[in-house]
Protein backbone atom coordinates (compact mmCIF):
# COMPACT_ATOMS: atom_id res chain seq x y z
CA UNK A 1 0.00 0.00 0.00
CA UNK A 2 1.17 3.40 -1.06
CA UNK A 3 2.26 5.57 2.02
CA UNK A 4 2.76 8.83 0.54
CA UNK A 5 2.22 11.10 -2.56
CA UNK A 6 3.68 10.97 -6.04
CA UNK A 7 6.29 13.51 -6.54
CA UNK A 8 3.80 15.05 -9.37
CA UNK A 9 1.36 15.19 -6.72
CA UNK A 10 3.78 17.19 -4.25
CA UNK A 11 5.03 19.40 -6.76
CA UNK A 12 1.48 20.34 -7.82
CA UNK A 13 0.27 21.06 -4.35
CA UNK A 14 3.31 22.99 -3.18
CA UNK A 15 3.71 24.80 -6.49
CA UNK A 16 0.23 25.61 -6.04
CA UNK A 17 -0.54 26.44 -2.57
CA UNK A 18 2.24 29.28 -3.68
CA UNK A 19 0.62 30.34 -6.32
CA UNK A 20 -2.72 30.65 -4.86
CA UNK A 21 -0.91 32.38 -1.77
CA UNK A 22 -0.21 34.78 -4.41
CA UNK A 23 -3.50 35.05 -6.33
CA UNK A 24 -4.95 35.63 -3.02
CA UNK A 25 -2.59 38.29 -1.82
CA UNK A 26 -2.63 39.95 -5.07
CA UNK A 27 -6.66 39.96 -5.68
CA UNK A 28 -7.37 41.85 -2.36
CA UNK A 29 -4.56 44.06 -2.72
CA UNK A 30 -5.13 44.98 -5.84
CA UNK A 31 -9.08 45.85 -5.87
CA UNK A 32 -8.47 48.66 -3.60
CA UNK A 33 -6.08 50.66 -5.83
CA UNK A 34 -6.84 53.86 -7.46
CA UNK A 35 -7.15 53.11 -11.10
CA UNK A 36 -3.67 53.95 -12.36
CA UNK A 37 -1.05 51.85 -15.36
CA UNK A 38 -0.29 49.52 -12.09
CA UNK A 39 -3.43 48.39 -11.24
CA UNK A 40 -4.55 47.32 -14.74
CA UNK A 41 -1.05 45.33 -14.91
CA UNK A 42 -1.95 43.98 -11.67
CA UNK A 43 -5.41 43.22 -12.76
CA UNK A 44 -3.78 41.33 -15.95
CA UNK A 45 -1.18 39.40 -14.20
CA UNK A 46 -3.83 38.29 -11.55
CA UNK A 47 -5.95 36.81 -14.62
CA UNK A 48 -3.16 35.22 -16.30
CA UNK A 49 -1.83 33.79 -13.13
CA UNK A 50 -5.67 32.86 -12.35
CA UNK A 51 -5.93 30.92 -16.02
CA UNK A 52 -2.35 29.03 -15.55
CA UNK A 53 -3.50 27.85 -11.88
CA UNK A 54 -7.03 26.69 -13.26
CA UNK A 55 -5.45 24.84 -15.59
CA UNK A 56 -2.72 22.96 -13.17
CA UNK A 57 -5.91 22.40 -11.40
CA UNK A 58 -6.74 20.73 -14.49
CA UNK A 59 -3.89 18.82 -14.77
CA UNK A 60 -4.03 17.99 -10.94
CA UNK A 61 -7.51 16.49 -11.20
CA UNK A 62 -6.59 14.56 -13.66
CA UNK A 63 -3.45 12.93 -11.80
CA UNK A 64 -5.21 12.83 -9.01
CA UNK A 65 -7.97 10.21 -10.39
CA UNK A 66 -5.46 8.13 -12.15
CA UNK A 67 -2.64 8.23 -9.05
CA UNK A 68 -4.39 6.98 -5.82
CA UNK A 69 -3.31 8.74 -3.31
CA UNK A 70 -2.23 7.12 0.32
CA UNK A 71 -4.89 6.20 2.26
CA UNK A 72 -5.70 8.27 5.89
CA UNK A 73 -4.40 6.22 9.17
CA UNK A 74 -7.04 3.77 10.33
CA UNK A 75 -6.90 5.39 13.41
CA UNK A 76 -8.36 7.93 11.94
CA UNK A 77 -12.62 7.79 12.92
CA UNK A 78 -14.56 7.18 10.26
CA UNK A 79 -16.36 10.70 10.91
CA UNK A 80 -13.27 12.21 10.30
CA UNK A 81 -12.21 10.79 7.45
CA UNK A 82 -15.40 11.21 5.83
CA UNK A 83 -14.56 15.52 6.51
CA UNK A 84 -11.09 15.15 5.19
CA UNK A 85 -12.16 14.10 2.30
CA UNK A 86 -14.86 16.38 2.08
CA UNK A 87 -12.61 19.21 2.85
CA UNK A 88 -10.32 18.61 0.36
CA UNK A 89 -13.35 17.91 -2.39
CA UNK A 90 -14.51 21.52 -1.44
CA UNK A 91 -10.36 22.56 -2.25
CA UNK A 92 -11.39 21.21 -5.47
CA UNK A 93 -14.30 22.38 -5.80
CA UNK A 94 -13.39 25.85 -5.01
CA UNK A 95 -10.01 26.06 -7.16
CA UNK A 96 -12.35 24.88 -10.14
CA UNK A 97 -15.44 27.27 -9.33
CA UNK A 98 -12.77 30.75 -8.31
CA UNK A 99 -11.05 30.96 -11.77
CA UNK A 100 -14.32 30.04 -13.45
CA UNK A 101 -16.24 33.00 -11.42
CA UNK A 102 -13.29 35.37 -12.34
CA UNK A 103 -13.51 34.89 -15.38
CA UNK A 104 -16.91 35.46 -15.98
CA UNK A 105 -16.68 38.38 -13.75
CA UNK A 106 -13.94 39.56 -16.05
CA UNK A 107 -16.15 39.15 -19.26
CA UNK A 108 -19.44 40.64 -17.91
CA UNK A 109 -17.51 43.42 -16.78
CA UNK A 110 -16.32 43.66 -20.38
CA UNK A 111 -12.46 43.16 -20.05
CA UNK A 112 -11.65 40.04 -22.03
CA UNK A 113 -9.63 37.48 -20.49
CA UNK A 114 -6.14 37.57 -22.68
CA UNK A 115 -3.75 35.25 -21.15
CA UNK A 116 -0.26 36.73 -21.42
CA UNK A 117 -1.20 38.81 -23.20
CA UNK A 118 -1.79 36.65 -26.50
CA UNK A 119 -4.11 33.94 -26.22
CA UNK A 120 -7.62 35.58 -25.84
CA UNK A 121 -9.97 33.20 -23.61
CA UNK A 122 -13.66 33.31 -25.01
CA UNK A 123 -16.42 35.72 -23.26
CA UNK A 124 -18.82 33.01 -22.18
CA UNK A 125 -21.47 36.00 -21.05
CA UNK A 126 -22.04 39.98 -23.05
CA UNK A 127 -21.12 42.71 -21.02
CA UNK A 128 -23.60 43.36 -18.70
CA UNK A 129 -23.07 45.62 -15.51
CA UNK A 130 -25.56 43.96 -13.14
CA UNK A 131 -24.11 40.22 -14.13
CA UNK A 132 -20.55 41.76 -13.40
CA UNK A 133 -21.36 43.20 -10.18
CA UNK A 134 -23.25 40.03 -9.14
CA UNK A 135 -20.41 38.04 -10.45
CA UNK A 136 -17.86 40.01 -8.50
CA UNK A 137 -19.82 39.71 -5.22
CA UNK A 138 -19.87 35.72 -6.17
CA UNK A 139 -16.04 35.62 -6.55
CA UNK A 140 -15.44 37.06 -3.24
CA UNK A 141 -17.53 35.41 -1.06
CA UNK A 142 -15.76 32.10 -2.82
CA UNK A 143 -12.30 33.01 -2.33
CA UNK A 144 -13.80 33.68 1.02
CA UNK A 145 -14.65 30.82 1.94
CA UNK A 146 -11.78 29.49 -0.01
CA UNK A 147 -9.73 31.17 2.91
CA UNK A 148 -11.83 29.87 5.70
CA UNK A 149 -11.52 26.19 3.96
CA UNK A 150 -7.32 26.70 3.95
CA UNK A 151 -7.08 27.55 7.26
CA UNK A 152 -9.45 24.37 7.75
CA UNK A 153 -6.65 22.46 6.07
CA UNK A 154 -3.35 23.33 7.23
CA UNK A 155 -5.12 23.39 10.86
CA UNK A 156 -6.07 20.13 10.33
CA UNK A 157 -2.43 18.89 8.61
CA UNK A 158 -0.72 20.54 11.30
CA UNK A 159 -2.65 18.83 14.21
CA UNK A 160 -2.06 15.46 12.12
CA UNK A 161 1.49 15.92 12.70
CA UNK A 162 2.13 17.63 16.25
CA UNK A 163 -1.31 16.27 18.08
CA UNK A 164 -1.84 13.14 16.22
CA UNK A 165 1.98 12.74 15.37
CA UNK A 166 0.90 10.61 12.35
CA UNK A 167 2.84 11.20 8.80
CA UNK A 168 -0.03 13.06 7.20
CA UNK A 169 1.86 16.27 6.79
CA UNK A 170 5.40 14.27 6.12
CA UNK A 171 4.13 12.25 3.17
CA UNK A 172 3.22 15.63 1.39
CA UNK A 173 6.71 16.99 2.34
CA UNK A 174 9.09 16.35 -0.36
CA UNK A 175 12.15 14.67 0.03
CA UNK A 176 10.15 11.42 1.17
CA UNK A 177 12.42 8.35 1.52
CA UNK A 178 10.28 6.37 -0.25
CA UNK A 179 9.80 9.05 -3.65
CA UNK A 180 9.39 7.59 -6.80
CA UNK B 1 -42.71 67.43 -76.47
CA UNK B 2 -43.05 63.68 -78.07
CA UNK B 3 -43.32 61.18 -75.13
CA UNK B 4 -40.05 59.89 -75.78
CA UNK B 5 -38.14 62.75 -75.47
CA UNK B 6 -39.81 63.57 -72.42
CA UNK B 7 -39.16 60.34 -70.90
CA UNK B 8 -35.13 60.67 -72.20
CA UNK B 9 -35.37 63.91 -70.17
CA UNK B 10 -36.82 63.11 -67.03
CA UNK B 11 -34.42 60.00 -66.88
CA UNK B 12 -31.41 62.42 -67.04
CA UNK B 13 -32.87 64.74 -64.56
CA UNK B 14 -34.05 62.07 -61.94
CA UNK B 15 -30.39 60.55 -61.04
CA UNK B 16 -29.27 64.34 -60.93
CA UNK B 17 -32.64 65.40 -59.06
CA UNK B 18 -32.07 62.29 -56.68
CA UNK B 19 -27.99 63.79 -55.42
CA UNK B 20 -29.15 67.33 -55.23
CA UNK B 21 -29.51 67.34 -51.56
CA UNK B 22 -27.99 68.44 -49.00
CA UNK B 23 -27.42 66.40 -45.90
CA UNK B 24 -27.74 68.81 -43.06
CA UNK B 25 -29.99 67.06 -39.93
CA UNK B 26 -28.28 65.08 -38.02
CA UNK B 27 -30.20 61.90 -36.16
CA UNK B 28 -28.23 61.61 -33.07
CA UNK B 29 -30.12 58.76 -32.15
CA UNK B 30 -28.82 56.65 -35.71
CA UNK B 31 -25.75 58.31 -35.32
CA UNK B 32 -22.28 56.89 -33.23
CA UNK B 33 -19.16 57.45 -32.37
CA UNK B 34 -17.28 54.40 -31.30
CA UNK B 35 -13.03 53.74 -30.33
CA UNK B 36 -11.53 50.87 -29.79
CA UNK B 37 -8.30 50.61 -28.59
CA UNK B 38 -5.46 47.45 -26.87
CA UNK B 39 -4.71 47.42 -23.60
CA UNK B 40 -2.39 44.85 -22.76
CA UNK B 41 -3.09 42.39 -25.83
CA UNK B 42 -7.25 42.88 -25.21
CA UNK B 43 -9.20 44.46 -27.34
CA UNK B 44 -11.43 47.02 -25.61
CA UNK B 45 -14.05 49.22 -26.51
CA UNK B 46 -16.14 52.32 -25.87
CA UNK B 47 -18.14 55.13 -27.30
CA UNK B 48 -19.11 59.16 -26.75
CA UNK B 49 -22.63 59.40 -26.50
CA UNK B 50 -22.77 63.50 -27.26
CA UNK B 51 -22.03 65.28 -29.94
CA UNK B 52 -23.16 67.30 -32.49
CA UNK B 53 -22.27 67.67 -36.31
CA UNK B 54 -23.19 70.45 -38.55
CA UNK B 55 -22.89 69.32 -41.76
CA UNK B 56 -23.42 70.48 -45.46
CA UNK B 57 -22.80 67.61 -47.42
CA UNK B 58 -24.36 67.44 -51.55
CA UNK B 59 -22.98 64.50 -53.05
CA UNK B 60 -23.01 65.96 -56.40
CA UNK B 61 -20.70 68.95 -54.96
CA UNK B 62 -18.43 66.96 -52.52
CA UNK B 63 -15.72 69.79 -52.60
CA UNK B 64 -18.21 72.33 -51.05
CA UNK B 65 -19.19 70.33 -48.05
CA UNK B 66 -18.80 72.18 -44.89
CA UNK B 67 -18.66 69.40 -41.82
CA UNK B 68 -17.87 70.15 -38.09
CA UNK B 69 -17.80 67.61 -35.67
CA UNK B 70 -18.00 68.44 -32.11
CA UNK B 71 -17.54 65.51 -29.24
CA UNK B 72 -18.08 66.18 -25.88
CA UNK B 73 -15.57 64.02 -24.29
CA UNK B 74 -17.23 64.16 -21.08
CA UNK B 75 -19.57 62.17 -22.72
CA UNK B 76 -17.10 58.85 -23.14
CA UNK B 77 -18.33 55.25 -22.10
CA UNK B 78 -15.19 53.30 -21.26
CA UNK B 79 -17.02 50.82 -20.13
CA UNK B 80 -16.75 50.84 -16.07
CA UNK B 81 -17.36 54.33 -14.14
CA UNK B 82 -13.96 54.31 -12.67
CA UNK B 83 -12.40 54.68 -16.21
CA UNK B 84 -15.06 57.15 -16.93
CA UNK B 85 -13.54 59.64 -14.20
CA UNK B 86 -10.41 58.90 -15.10
CA UNK B 87 -10.30 59.96 -18.47
CA UNK B 88 -12.08 63.29 -17.32
CA UNK B 89 -8.94 64.50 -15.48
CA UNK B 90 -6.13 66.22 -16.17
CA UNK B 91 -3.88 63.77 -17.44
CA UNK B 92 -6.44 62.46 -20.14
CA UNK B 93 -8.86 64.91 -21.47
CA UNK B 94 -8.91 67.17 -19.36
CA UNK B 95 -12.37 68.18 -19.51
CA UNK B 96 -13.06 71.15 -17.21
CA UNK B 97 -10.18 72.82 -19.48
CA UNK B 98 -11.15 71.23 -23.23
CA UNK B 99 -14.06 70.02 -23.26
CA UNK B 100 -15.09 69.12 -26.70
CA UNK B 101 -12.98 67.45 -29.35
CA UNK B 102 -13.39 69.55 -32.86
CA UNK B 103 -13.06 67.82 -36.20
CA UNK B 104 -13.35 70.11 -39.41
CA UNK B 105 -13.21 69.03 -42.83
CA UNK B 106 -11.43 70.99 -44.84
CA UNK B 107 -11.35 69.21 -48.05
CA UNK B 108 -14.01 66.47 -48.97
CA UNK B 109 -12.22 64.35 -51.72
CA UNK B 110 -14.45 61.77 -54.24
CA UNK B 111 -13.04 58.69 -55.00
CA UNK B 112 -16.21 56.89 -56.45
CA UNK B 113 -18.41 54.38 -55.36
CA UNK B 114 -19.39 56.10 -52.54
CA UNK B 115 -15.91 57.02 -51.21
CA UNK B 116 -14.50 60.03 -50.00
CA UNK B 117 -11.64 60.86 -48.62
CA UNK B 118 -11.94 64.10 -46.05
CA UNK B 119 -9.00 66.06 -44.99
CA UNK B 120 -9.40 68.34 -41.71
CA UNK B 121 -7.70 69.50 -38.65
CA UNK B 122 -8.37 67.57 -35.63
CA UNK B 123 -8.49 69.34 -31.75
CA UNK B 124 -8.49 67.39 -28.80
CA UNK B 125 -6.75 69.24 -25.25
CA UNK B 126 -5.92 72.37 -27.62
CA UNK B 127 -3.35 70.50 -29.92
CA UNK B 128 -4.14 70.05 -33.29
CA UNK B 129 -3.38 67.67 -36.23
CA UNK B 130 -4.92 67.07 -39.77
CA UNK B 131 -6.06 64.25 -40.05
CA UNK B 132 -7.28 62.47 -43.44
CA UNK B 133 -10.40 60.09 -42.85
CA UNK B 134 -11.80 57.52 -45.52
CA UNK B 135 -15.20 57.73 -45.20
CA UNK B 136 -18.22 56.35 -46.79
CA UNK B 137 -21.17 58.10 -47.84
CA UNK B 138 -24.45 56.12 -48.64
CA UNK B 139 -28.06 58.06 -49.28
CA UNK B 140 -31.38 56.29 -48.93
CA UNK B 141 -33.95 58.74 -49.94
CA UNK B 142 -33.64 61.36 -47.35
CA UNK B 143 -31.71 59.91 -45.23
CA UNK B 144 -27.81 59.66 -45.66
CA UNK B 145 -25.17 57.66 -43.69
CA UNK B 146 -21.66 58.79 -43.33
CA UNK B 147 -19.54 56.13 -41.74
CA UNK B 148 -15.36 55.87 -41.91
CA UNK B 149 -12.84 55.67 -39.24
CA UNK B 150 -8.81 56.30 -38.42
CA UNK B 151 -6.54 55.80 -36.44
CA UNK B 152 -5.68 58.64 -33.66
CA UNK B 153 -2.41 58.45 -31.81
CA UNK B 154 -3.43 59.48 -28.49
CA UNK B 155 0.30 60.53 -27.65
CA UNK B 156 -0.38 63.56 -30.54
CA UNK B 157 -2.74 65.07 -28.69
CA UNK B 158 -1.41 63.95 -24.77
CA UNK B 159 -4.08 62.17 -24.07
CA UNK B 160 -2.93 59.92 -21.27
CA UNK B 161 0.09 61.61 -19.66
CA UNK B 162 2.01 61.27 -16.65
CA UNK B 163 2.63 57.27 -15.85
CA UNK B 164 -0.23 56.68 -18.38
CA UNK B 165 2.22 57.97 -21.26
CA UNK B 166 4.15 54.66 -21.63
CA UNK B 167 2.46 52.32 -23.95
CA UNK B 168 2.86 49.06 -22.77
CA UNK B 169 -0.59 48.90 -20.42
CA UNK B 170 -2.88 51.36 -22.77
CA UNK B 171 -1.75 51.18 -26.40
CA UNK B 172 -1.12 54.36 -28.55
CA UNK B 173 -2.96 53.32 -30.88
CA UNK B 174 -6.72 54.63 -30.57
CA UNK B 175 -8.93 53.36 -33.78
CA UNK B 176 -11.71 55.64 -34.13
CA UNK B 177 -15.41 54.63 -35.54
CA UNK B 178 -17.93 56.86 -36.62
CA UNK B 179 -21.52 56.33 -38.23
CA UNK B 180 -23.61 59.98 -38.74
CA UNK B 181 -27.17 59.55 -40.15
CA UNK B 182 -28.26 62.50 -41.61
CA UNK B 183 -31.87 63.66 -43.13
CA UNK B 184 -31.61 66.06 -46.11
CA UNK B 185 -32.09 69.56 -45.78
CA UNK B 186 -34.52 71.66 -47.38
Amino acid sequence: MTTHYTATAKTLHWLMALLLFGLLALGFYMQGLPLSPQKLQLYSWHKWAGVTVFLLVLFRLAWRVTHRPPALPDAMPKVMQLAAHAGHALLYLLMIAIPLSGWLMSSAKGFQTVWFGILPIPDLVDKNKELGDLLQTVHESLNWLFIVVIAGHVGAALKHHFIDKDDILTRMLPAHPTDK
Amino acid sequence: MKPIALILTLAAALPFSAHAVTYQQIQADQSAITFAYQQMGVAMDGKFSRFTAQLNFDPANPAAAKTTIDVDLASIDTGSAEGDEEVAGKTWFNTAAFPTARFMASSVKALGEHRYEVTGPLTIKGKTQDIVVPATFTAQGQTGVFAGGFTLRRADFAIGEGSWAAFDVVANEVQIQFRITANAGE
